[in-house]
């Protein structure tokens, strides 16, 4: 229907420029896109873009001021030994804790999309909503106070007379260290926590889709629930696994407040970033040690997306 | 016929399950004990007393005061500009197909999808290349960035299901553009971004990542606990802010839950 023709048209400036919205429609739209556009595409990503152009910069040693001439020499200096060190300490992190929360979330994730209903659905999904939205300094404080030597994890194994197996733990070469704040297994654990629940929801929302035929066709056919399992549901619950490990991936990447307050002085890509930008005004090599998460997660991304998890998201 | 799978969980499957629920929770209530312990030098257990002293001390602080006060300020702004940015955003890509559409929605999700580090110091650096000074403009700044995916998301969501013809026989009825998104649109997609404010808001309100990178002198409630995490010097106050954060938090999400409950 022709709008101009309608009979009870607003008149005056807005029921004009109501008029020109509906004549020109990309009019509007434009005007609806411009706003975002301007603050995501220039401010955001025009400083992302001004961070990148920084890493082809280097830093002169003598007077420490930045040489603005673009080279390679940076990319370089992320391949020393110690540097390369922290790359591979973080990604071996980031892969640890996207395999233990896939392990960990899996029984939760099955059961509310399999067998929780009504009320527990609700239980379920606020179990995992709360912990998923709650602070994230809140939750690393808490396990401060129980990784604590006086803390109540200590506590409890005196208590329950296990000690003897927490000192082999951190007489374990690598992960192990003087106590659990201090150590790999502290970090980790604390990872863990924080983004499980970022793991379970899309882990449930895969889940959800798989029909219950499938896994009666598949008894009916002989398999055990181990086959049912091995061959019908985690097949189908992997684009879910995926999705959910590129959050725990991305964020153990980019965090550099875990690892600085539970966990060995020995630094992560977060901290190391933190640190060059910081008091050693290094801008140059920050910039090309923020590249390396960023070049990480566009394969990771690429790769899932090839996979198909986005649909599970 | 009987389907084996559909009637009983495996006992050992519920264990797992439930267990995990606890190692969700469990530490997060350890805090609301740790508020009220007498001790004050450590992070003892258990707690050798009970008492309500610290609430008091707490309540006292000009600091916390000015924190919480701050924090409040910068996401409420920011929650403002992220409902405005995040709706433009979505209904411009719900209600037309256009080129680059899928990488608008890129664009949205690439503030939370990259590590935060990474756009805290892309801000930071672009700050200090354009000489612009640290204040409380530029923390809002980084948080509006990433709260814009929450209300966007939440929206889009919404519009998806908004039927088209709603619009159409608001426009046949003779109302306009503007009156049919007051009284038609606005009202449909109102709790939706209801619920994806109160997310922007706690998602702003706890944020640290970023903020450490783009604040200069001024401490907003998270970066007053995590100088408290790096040096503890005051840990009875610190239980008592960190209970009183898990509190806050808690009732926003609850609300946008049934918000957006079908």
């Amino acid at each position: 229907m022709e709008y101009k023709n309608n009979p009870i048209h607003a008149p005056g400036l807005i029921g004009r420029l109501a008029d020109l919205f509906w004549r020109r429609k990309w009019l509007l739209l434009l005007l609806m896109l411009l706003p975002p556009l301007l603050w995501l595409g220039v401010i955001y990503i025009g400083s992302l873009l001004a961070l990148l152009v920084q890493s082809f910069f280097s830093i002169d040693e003598f007077s420490g001021l930045i040489n603005y001439e673009l080279t390679l020499k940076t990319y370089k200096e992320l391949l020393v030994p110690a540097n390369l060190d922290i790359i591979i300490r973080t990604v071996s992190m980031a892969a640890a804790v996207s395999l233990a929360a896939a392990i960990v979330a899996f029984p939760i994730a099955y059961y509310a999309a399999r067998y929780a209903r009504g009320k527990w659905k609700a239980l379920f999904y606020l179990g995992v909503m709360l912990p998923l939205w709650s602070s994230y300094l809140v939750k690393v404080y808490a396990w401060k106070l129980i990784l604590a030597k006086e803390g109540i994890l200590n506590w409890l194994i005196v208590k329950l007379h296990l000690s003897w197996l927490l000192d082999a733990l951190l007489a374990t070469p690598v992960i192990g260290g003087n106590s659990l704040s201090v150590s790999y297994i502290g970090t980790f654990l604390v990872f863990l926590y924080v983004w499980l629940p970022f793991m379970v929801l899309p882990m449930q929302a895969a889940l959800e889709r798989v029909p219950i035929n499938y896994l009666d066709a598949s008894a009916d056919l002989g398999a055990n629930p181990v086959q049912t399992f091995r061959n019908v549901i985690l097949p189908l619950a992997m684009p879910g696994v995926i999705a959910g490990s590129i959050f725990t991936f991305s964020l153990t990447l980019g965090d550099y407040i875990i690892p600085q307050i539970i966990g060995s002085s020995r630094l992560f890509i977060g901290q190391a970033v933190y640190a060059h930008q910081g008091t050693a005004g290094n801008i140059p090599l920050a910039a090309a040690f923020s590249v390396v998460p960023i070049v990480i997660m566009c394969i990771y991304l690429w790769m899932a997306k090839r996979k198909g998890a986005f649909d599970a998201l | 016929m009987r389907s084996s799978y559909a009637e009983k969980a495996p006992l050992g499957l519920k264990i797992a399950a439930i267990l995990g629920l606890l190692f969700m929770h469990l530490p997060i209530l350890l805090i609301f004990v740790y508020a009220f312990t007498t001790e004050d030098k450590t992070y003892q257990w258990p707690p050798p007393g009970f008492t309500l002293k610290w609430f008091s001390v707490a309540w006292n602080r000009p600091d916390v005061w000015e924190a919480l006060s701050l924090s409040v300020k910068v996401a409420s702004i920011s929650t403002l500009i992220a409902l405005v940015l995040g709706t433009l955003c979505a209904a411009a890509v719900s209600r037309s197909k256009f080129f680059g559409r899928e990488a608008i929605s890129l664009l949205v999700i690439l503030p939370i999808a990259l590590p935060g580090i990474i756009t805290g110091i892309a801000l930071r650096s672009a700050f200090n290349l354009a000489d612009i000074k640290f204040s409380i403009w530029t923390i809002v700044l980084g948080h509006a960035t990433f709260c814009v995916v929450v209300v966007y998301n939440n929206a889009v969501a919404r519009f998806r299901r908004t039927s088209g013809s709603l619009i159409e026989a608001s426009m046949d009825l003779g109302a306009n553009g503007f009156q049919t998104f007051r009284y038609v649109v606005l009202p449909n997609i109102a709790t939706a971004l209801l619920a994806g404010g109160m997310l922007a808001f706690a998602l702003s309100f706890d944020e640290v990542i970023v903020t450490t990178l783009t604040a200069g002198q001024q401490a907003t409630l998270p970066i007053w606990m995590l100088e408290e995490l790096v040096r503890p010097r005051q840990r009875p106050v610190t239980n008592v802010v960190a209970m009183i954060v898990v509190l806050v938090t808690f009732f926003p999400i609850l609300c946008a839950y049934y918000l957006t409950k079908e």
